[in-house]
């Protein structure tokens, strides 16, 4: 794992594994605090976050053996993330749409989709492009209190 | 997983002791949970006050606890942080667990 930490841009670039989704939190975290983020905007990041990490090992790499890249930036009222691999493109080039299921009886509760939608809540500016072999997906969360990035 | 038990005939509460339930360890901590509940019959409730983060795997593995109990028992959280209980709310999974404040027996007093 290495980082650069440069005027407010972090860089990041981890293996894909589960394990290393835990240490590329822990230094998203720190870079966060470095800009005076408030506790609910750095929740907001760090779930995201790990919901589009976890997406890229289980899909796009699908157990296969690959690196991840994550940039961090804030840009004006907001953090500005990208988050790239060489895996899998997005089924039909397009992300998820992160519905919930619809309400059902707690035999037919759902154990996984909320990835999406945790996602598609906590964003803005949510952006998914596909180039020369690369997914790349940036993405805003806005701060929550004023003044703090 | 580190998740250990008070239990008296009327309760279970599984303290789970990490900071985290997460993609890396959901699957442990459902097995480790399913060992914990075989054999009670009594309230089960899911002590969360250590765990400061979960993701989407982590909050599906609780969902698949609540529906190994069946439909005729329910599963009850409670010392929820509140990063914790914001992915339950926006998930909506909040209105299908019981949530407490604070750990039935333990409630904190002094201040």
């Amino acid at each position: 794992m290495r980082d650069d930490v440069a005027m407010s841009d972090f860089r990041l670039t981890i293996p894909a594994t589960l394990p290393d989704v835990r240490l590329a939190l822990a230094r998203v975290d720190a870079a966060m605090l470095d800009l005076h983020c408030c506790a609910e905007t750095m929740d907001a990041a760090r779930t995201t976050l790990a919901e589009v990490l976890n997406n890229i090992i289980e899909h796009a790499y699908a157990g296969q053996l690959g690196m991840i890249d994550i940039s961090l930036s804030a840009a004006g009222e907001a953090l500005a993330f990208t988050v790239s691999d060489r895996g899998a493109p997005m089924p039909g080039g397009v992300l998820p749409r992160g519905d919930l299921p619809p309400e059902t009886g707690v035999e037919d509760l759902p154990e996984g989709g909320f990835g999406w939608h945790l996602i598609r809540l906590l964003t803005d500016d949510l952006l998914y492009l596909r180039i020369g072999g690369e997914n790349r997906l940036s993405f805003l969360v806005r701060q929550k209190q004023s003044g703090h990035i | 997983m580190n998740v250990d038990c008070t239990i008296t005939p009327e309760i279970l509460i599984a303290h789970v002791r990490e900071d985290r339930i997460d993609a890396a360890c959901a699957i442990e901590f459902k097995e480790r949970m399913r060992d914990v509940m075989e054999g009670h019959d009594q309230r089960i409730v899911l002590d969360l006050a250590q765990v400061g983060f979960i993701d989407s795997s982590g909050l599906g593995a609780i969902v698949a606890l609540r529906k190994m109990l069946g439909p005729d028992r329910v599963l009850e959280l409670a010392a929820l942080s509140v990063s914790v209980a914001k992915v339950f709310r926006l998930t909506r999974m909040d209105g299908v667990f019981p949530i407490h404040v604070d750990v039935p027996g333990q409630a904190i007093h002094a201040r």
